[in-house]
């Protein structure tokens, strides 16, 4: 299966859009949750739109705007979101009018903005695109499950290219309930801190990165992507190790062959434990962490997928990845390995082209 | 594209029966399944009509044998009902020998809990009882689903509005047409919710009547709940198998009308596409279509565009339609997976289900649906449309196999 990443754009918690991440400008945060770097929207998308859109939707079309100049592309051929947890800021301020209001006289933005397709359906309206618009949103499978839609549509010619994205929004309230669920520390020292001082709970985190997957490589390609694996709720630890020695073999690799594995350990201790011991086999392999830059949300994994096709361009393992092992030489082949709450298990493999 | 997809097994539950059989009596003898809400608490109550499933979450899950149901939403107790039906209609019994999926679709998931837990949060957010919240995310109902039918293969969830669960059929077929799937059981689920009763009402698009689907008075949908699935399976499997399917999916198609985040496009240029790249992916041609089950919710814009992109594909000679929205409900994301259980059914019976309530053609289309029960025709193909949110249009062709 041919299919290459042509373009990017990422609103991250760092300086994802104009490079300073890989200029060595690491944003540091103290707070309890990581909150993406607004871009100048109006840079982007229209001016109504910057002044009543939800921040996830604002979010995604700028993403998906500067991945498409990336790629220098007008018209995609399809457009396909992932989401976890989609326009929770709408959907919470409807909630909260429906309550106040006691049902009466509610105006209807914040419900007809609150659907999970909503920043897709943005986008192609702002692109004035017709063409398939799809958004996947289950768990640590959105975006996942977003790229398998895009890679069989493009090997299958059904689509020249697609503007593919991975975005979630976090909110004060999300934030809350996440906490309250365990899912989020109770006291947060710093990102910095994440995987040295080991507690109970992530820290939170938000994003939106959108790739241009496209059949064919051009002189600008950051990589291929190779291939996207989701494995839900597996008996045991060693039916994930088992899985990932599959999807290396069914692409001709050998674990030797893997010259860098981007794990998603999130400090949680409840679960870090099956990374390492999915990844033993790894052990000789670079291993680097990504979590501590975005934290933590359904979403992440398009982060780092941004970040590889970035080391795959750039040649380079940045410092900040915090990459156990000799970072000199460039990686060709990039495994990423994340979970959610040990029942979503995801593989997304890339390689040098 | 190679490789094709069959269905060999189906499964609803709606406001006009809890089962495949019950369905396909209340179709032919015209019973509509809109009446009082009786369990959502909201101020419109005794105003807007709704299409509920006959149980309460108790009875549901008492169908299913679970005692209980703090950890099953009203969204999964539907989905596991109408997905079970699916799979043991296909006479599945052991998946695990055969590479199957399960891709559900939901517009709003667990809502129905969440607002009883947001009631409480909303002034401190220490409150609320997070088991009424834990429950929210889109990915519940079919990880729910899973575990109950022992899917493992692929588990994922699509969201895209109204028309959700025709999407999560594509992307079923897909996976099977690229031969990563032998298997796929794909269909929707959603539950009736305070958030969208006062949601469509906010956009006064609710009727305080029954619906009237593609007729002139037509002033609104009624909203409803359920659930639709379908087992798609190849064509390695269904030779294997030697069962007979129902039928094949011979297209399917979806398009964006990039107009406006509600409304559709005067001349219904997504509607069009939508169902013009199914056809074209069928290679049937338009005097082909037998049937089409409508979107049809009965409001001005949605009729009124519909209508025109089907008069502009057919070129004026419209196929038989009608919507059975007048007798579900507009049920959002599990719309397109009980459309076409629905469809399957027209198919198999050679039955052509009528719409009801109408008495006027729309002035600017002068179309006239399906309005008495129409038996012993030759149903051959039927198209299905499911429009939603965001222009996301899509379009189901099932045929004959």
């Amino acid at each position: 299966m041919n299919v290459y990443i042509n373009g990017i754009g990422c609103i991250s918690p760092q300086s994802s859009t104009d490079g300073g991440l890989f200029s060595g400008d690491i944003k540091t945060y103290e707070g309890e949750f990581l909150q993406c770097i607004d871009p100048d929207y109006k840079l982007y998308i229209p001016p109504t739109m910057a002044r009543r859109a939800g921040r996830i939707i604002k979010m995604g079309a700028a993403a998906a705007r500067i991945c498409l100049h990336d790629a220098d592309l007008a018209m995609p051929g399809a457009i396909i979101t992932g989401t976890g947890m989609g326009c929770i800021e709408d959907t919470e301020n409807f909630l909260t009018e429906i309550i106040l209001n006691d049902e009466k006289m509610l105006a209807p933005t914040a419900f007809i903005q609150s659907t999970h397709n909503t920043a897709a359906a943005q986008i192609a309206i702002l692109l004035g695109c017709n063409n398939y618009n799809m958004t996947y949103v289950h768990r640590g499978f959105s975006f996942e499950s977003a790229l398998v839609d895009s890679m069989m549509q493009v090997d299958q010619g059904e689509s020249e290219n697609i503007l593919t994205g991975g975005l979630d929004e976090m909110t004060p309230g999300m934030f809350a309930i996440s906490r309250r669920l365990g899912i989020f520390r109770n006291s947060c020292s710093g990102h910095s801190a994440l995987f040295t001082k080991k507690a109970s709970g992530s820290i939170a985190g938000e994003g939106a990165a959108f790739f241009l997957l496209d059949g064919q490589q051009t002189s600008s390609s950051y990589c291929r992507l190779e291939a996207v694996e989701m494995l839900y709720k597996p008996d045991d630890e060693k039916e994930i190790t088992g899985k990932i020695l599959k999807l290396l073999k069914d692409h001709s690799l050998r674990i030797e062959d893997i010259d860098l594995v981007i794990s998603g350990v999130n400090g949680d201790e409840r679960f870090d434990g099956i990374y390492s011991s999915v990844l033993a086999p790894f052990k000789n392999c670079r291993l680097a962490y990504y979590k501590h830059l975005c934290g933590e949300y359904h979403t992440s994994s398009a982060f780092a997928v941004w970040l590889a096709a970035m080391i795959l361009k750039k040649n380079q393992v940045p410092s900040f990845l915090l990459a156990h092992g000799d970072i000199s030489t460039p990686p060709a082949n990039v495994l990423i390995y994340n979970h959610y709450l040990g029942s979503n298990h995801t593989f997304i493999l890339l390689r040098k082209c | 594209m190679p490789g094709r997809v069959f269905i060999t097994g189906i499964g609803i539950i709606s406001a006009i029966g809890d089962n495949v059989a019950e369905t396909l009596t209340s179709l032919i003898i015209g019973k509509s399944g809109i009446g009082k809400n009786t369990h959502i608490e909201s101020q419109y109550k005794e105003i807007f009509p709704v299409g509920e499933v006959n149980k309460g979450d108790h009875e549901l899950a008492g169908v299913l044998g679970i005692n209980d149901i703090r950890e099953y939403t009203r969204t999964s107790l539907l989905g596991m009902i109408a997905a079970k039906e699916a799979l043991s209609d296909a006479g599945l019994t052991d998946i695990s020998k055969a590479g199957t999926g399960l891709i559900s679709a939901t517009s709003v998931g667990g809502m129905h809990r969440s607002e009883m837990f947001y009631k409480d949060f909303l002034n401190n957010h220490s409150k609320g009882r997070l088991m009424n919240i834990i429950h929210h995310e889109c990915g519940d109902s079919t990880e729910k689903i899973a575990d109950i039918l022992g899917v493992k293969d692929f588990v994922s969830t699509v969201s895209t509005a109204c028309s959700s669960s025709a999407n999560s059929i594509m992307a079923g077929a897909r996976l099977i047409k690229n031969g990563k799937l032998q298997r796929v059981i794909a269909g929707g689920t959603d539950s009736l919710t305070l958030f969208t009763i006062n949601g469509f009402n906010s956009l006064m698009i609710l009727d305080k009547n029954k619906c009237r689907p593609f007729d002139d008075t037509r002033s609104g949908l009624n909203l409803g709940e359920g659930a639709g699935f379908v087992v798609l399976e190849s064509e390695e499997m269904v030779i294997k198998s030697g069962k007979k399917p129902y039928c094949e999916l011979k297209g399917y198609g979806n398009a964006c009308d990039a107009y406006h985040q509600t409304a559709s496009s005067p001349e219904g240029n997504g509607a069009y596409l939508a169902m013009k790249k199914a056809l074209d992916m069928s290679s049937l041609k338009e005097s082909d279509i037998d049937y089409i089950n409508v979107h049809g919710t009965g409001t001005q814009n949605n009729d009124l565009s519909e209508g025109k992109a089907m008069l502009r594909l057919f070129n004026g000679k419209v196929p038989p339609f009608s919507s059975t929205k007048a007798y579900t409900g507009h049920t959002l994301g599990a719309s397109g997976g009980i459309e076409a259980v629905i469809s399957v059914l027209a198919m198999k019976e050679n039955i052509l289900f009528p719409g009801l309530h109408f008495t006027t053609p729309i002035k600017e289309l002068g179309m006239i649906p399906v309005i008495t029960v129409q038996t012993n025709c030759k149903v051959n193909h039927v198209l299905s449309n499911s429009f939603g949110f965001g222009g996301n249009n899509s379009s189901l062709i099932f045929s004959q196999s």
